[in-house]
């Protein structure tokens, strides 16, 4: 029997691996949310409508954590046992950590100077090195098997999110 | 010989009654009713063949309470009890509505939601929505000749908890079960989408009278899917008409006109802009209370100088959905304009600069979003056949999130998120032994507390002592198909369901409801308890008819004990239907909900393996 402890991966029909069909988890999301979903339990028993919001909240909650390769990664590694520990574990490499402290510097400036093109500069940059830590997390975790190297390429996207949401919503300060 | 009757292709074998169901679209100036007939979504007219209801309710001393045309004629006459735009002040504190010096009302400044004092007593906003819904209902069940089975009301996208909360509760006192509460862009995107079976992304610009909401949306065969909404709730067609109005205050060397004055002009500046729109210049000519004359006259470059930062102001949030969505505003393949405030030529002449493409304007954009809520009606009714039906996947508009130390919000759900939704986060105690705690639940983008909506306060009692730190006291946020938020909070370490006691910030308790609800029976007491036995027997046939279609299908799932337990069920439930005993009968519903559990969770399972399955089955059957 189908339960809410399953893993995402199972949920959607998919082997649990990094590089996944990005269509297939989207068609299998909508396929289950289209029979789970309360608008089609709207008219029925209160039983009804409230294993349909347990069902739908769990299935957004899945392809949430699918669809972004940082959460996939992380989901990855907690269920092979390795937690990345964000708040504990800050060990970087010198070399990452003195291109963290130039970002955060141009970014700093940025604001500073209310300088628009300058963040979107630094954001496309940053994406650039998001994506470069997509592919080498696909390889540790799919082919190398290297869980270690796994949790430390996840840190560093985390540290790229964060850098990320900073330049957004310093760019919507900047509108308003 | 007999006839076997054939159904036609695509309907359901099973065909059972049509249910009434209505779409509202609760607007800040208008509002309006529709339904779907024959398969036709059409709005509902009154009497003299109008479709629009103004929002406005008008207060008597005599106890009569007059909604739309008529109370929008004596307005001028009596502008303290005639009450105009209250879906501004939904949710709302005094202090967060603007322009309260130049509204004639009395307002009482209680904590919470603003309150207006008029002729028959203190009103809360959600009161007087409830008027405005009442006659809505009426006029739906005068023209469809029976009581409705539900209504999907619409809010703006940008509407947070406390303002979609307030929304809820006017409709529950209007007496009407709220099937949904749908995003006004997204019901304007379904009505779009099914007529012109559009594929791609679309945006959604929707400037009502009070609201601005924007909406990205993904549409693809079948599904309806909100990439990100951004917006103002308190700016509108509104806002255009005061700016109209300071004009005239200016030009006509008047400071402080009178009430009725001052809603007379408000009404000339609304007639002057509507105006503007089609011609160049127009006439402002009226006569005071005090007989000075003014005689002017505006032309549309001055209009559109003076609103100009209006429009601006409706492009940041733009900026912002897009971003949200991570998309440039080249991949928008239509902008639906939506609202009676984008017939203005800035308005459309701004959005399409920015788009770089015309916004179609096909679509009325007075009916459209009632036109679409009537059709999601339709279909959470139970109306349409499973296969004929679509997926709608909205958000969240605003972060939700919850105090910590130094007054700084904690994100629990961040915007934008797919509704239904939850996420939990672990809290631990501060001190020694602590037995209670307190928690303070925003809504908003910002870091600090101070900047953003509180939607509630709730304690938490029962935790088991402990060395400061060791509890780990878990909080849920569950927000529903509807976006509102619901909290729960337990002790994980030790298992304990600790008592939560919610106070809403800007909400009606449900003990007000309760007593707002006793108010409208004239024979409280006797009416209440009618109306409450009608709404169990019907729940009770709707939980039966449900069950029993359920289990044509799937009797298969039971094995012979469990069938004959759930057929016990089903004949307890109808014996205490047919009684007059409204408490009996929900008893019976409570105890069948119990039984028929596990019946539901099997045939939830099924239906998510088919869903799996679903292509293979389909590539068979060719």
């Amino acid at each position: 029997m189908l339960d809410l402890k399953q893993d995402f991966f199972t949920l959607f029909g998919l082997e649990p691996v990094f590089a996944i069909d990005m269509e297939r988890l989207e068609q299998a999301y909508l396929d289950i949310q289209g029979k789970v979903h309360p608008d089609r339990f709207a008219h029925l028993p209160d039983v009804e409508k409230r294993l349909s919001m347990q069902w739908a909240t769990h299935a957004n909650e899945a392809f949430r954590t699918l669809k972004s390769p940082l959460s996939r990664g992380h989901y990855l590694l907690e269920m092979r046992g390795v937690d990345p520990a964000f708040d504990t574990n800050t060990a970087m490499s010198a070399e990452f950590l003195m291109e963290q402290m130039e970002w955060r510097e141009a970014l700093g400036e940025a604001q500073d100077a209310a300088d628009e093109d300058a963040l979107e500069d630094l954001a496309r940059r940053i994406r650039h090195s998001s994506k470069t830590l997509v592919d080498e997390l696909g390889r540790q975790l799919d082919v190398a098997g290297d869980l270690e190297g796994a949790a430390d390429t996840v840190r560093r996207m985390k540290f790229l999110e964060k850098l990320q949401h900073e330049i957004n919503d310093a760019l919507t300060a900047l509108e308003s | 010989m007999a006839l076997l009757q054939i159904s036609e292709p695509g309907m359901s074998t099973a065909p059972h009654q049509h249910r009434l169901a209505v779409g509202i679209d609760l607007g800040t100036t208008n509002s309006l009713v529709a339904t779907v007939r024959n398969g036709v979504s059409l709005c509902l007219q009154d009497e003299d063949g109008k479709a629009l209801l103004p929002s406005i309710v008008h207060y008597l001393p005599d106890g009569q309470i007059v909604v739309g045309r008529k109370a929008q004629a004596t307005q001028a006459v009596d502008p303290r009890n005639t009450i105009i735009s209250v879906k501004r002040f939904m949710g709302r504190g005094l202090k967060d509505v603007s322009h309260v010096e130049t509204m004639p009302y009395d307002f009482v400044d209680t904590e919470g939601m603003v309150r207006l004092r008029t002729v028959q007593g203190v009103k809360s906003p959600v009161e007087v929505s409830a008027e405005i819904l009442k006659e809505l209902r009426l006029r739906a069940e005068r023209s469809l000749g029976d009581e409705l089975t539900g209504a999907v009301i619409t809010v703006p996208a940008y509407f947070d908890d406390a303002q979609r909360q307030a929304t809820k509760d006017a409709a529950r006192l209007a007496g009407l079960n709220v099937l949904r509460l749908l995003n006004e862009p997204t019901a304007a995107a379904i009505a779009y989408g099914l007529e012109n079976a559009s594929e791609g992304v679309y945006a959604v610009y929707d400037l009502g009278g009070g609201t601005f909401d924007i909406s990205i949306l993904r549409l693809s065969r079948g599904v309806f899917e909100v990439v990100a909404t951004s917006g103002d709730a308190a700016l509108g067609g509104d806002d255009f008409d005061h700016r109209v109005f300071c004009w005239i205050l200016d030009n006509a060397g008047i400071s402080l006109p009178s009430d009725r004055d001052s809603r007379r002009m408000l009404m000339k500046a609304r007639e002057v802009k509507e105006r503007l729109s089609l011609d160049e210049s127009a006439p402002v000519r009226m006569t005071l209370d005090s007989g000075d004359e003014i005689d002017l006259v505006i032309e549309r470059q001055v209009f559109v100088d003076i609103t100009r930062p209006l429009v601006e102001k409706t492009l940041r949030p733009l900026k912002k959905a897009l971003r949200d969505a991570g998309l440039e505003a080249s991949d928008v393949k239509g902008v639906v304009m939506v609202g009676g405030a984008t017939r203005m030529p800035h308005v459309q002449q701004a959005v399409g600069e920015f788009f770089g493409q015309t916004p179609l304007t096909n679509l009325d954009p007075d009916t459209v979003v009632a036109i679409g809520a009537a059709m999601q009606a339709n279909v959470l009714a139970g109306n349409r056949a499973a296969e004929e039906e679509w997926l709608l996947l909205d958000v969240i508009p605003l972060s939700l999130g919850i105090e910590t130390m130094g007054g700084l919000v904690e994100k629990i759900i961040p915007r934008n998120s797919t509704i239904p939704t939850a996420r939990a986060q672990e809290f631990t105690t501060f001190k020694d032994g602590q037995t209670a705690m307190s928690f303070h639940v925003v809504q908003g983008e910002r870091e600090l507390v101070a900047d953003c909506r509180s939607l509630a306060r709730f304690e938490l009692r029962g935790i088991p002592p402990m060395v400061a730190g060791a509890a780990r006291i878990r909080v849920t946020f569950q927000v529903d198909a509807d976006g509102l938020l619901s909290v729960s909070a337990r002790e994980v370490s030790t298992g304990v369901e600790a008592r939560v006691e919610v106070k809403p910030s800007y909400g009606l308790a449900d003990d007000e409801i309760a007593d707002m609800l006793k108010a409208g029976f004239e024979h409280a007491q006797q009416d209440m308890e009618r109306r409450a036995l009608k709404e169990q027997q019907v729940e009770a046939e709707r939980v039966i008819e449900a069950t029993e279609q359920a289990l044509a299908v799937d009797a298969s799932l039971l094995d012979d004990a469990e069938r004959a337990a759930l057929d016990a069920a089903i004949a307890a439930l109808r014996s205490a239907a047919q009684g007059q005993d409204s408490r009996a009968i929900k008893i019976q519903l409570e105890a069948f909900n119990r039984a028929s559990n596990e019946f539901a969770s099997r045939r939830m399972d099924k239906s998510i393996r088919q869903a799996l399955t679903g292509h293979k089955i389909d590539e068979i059957r060719i």
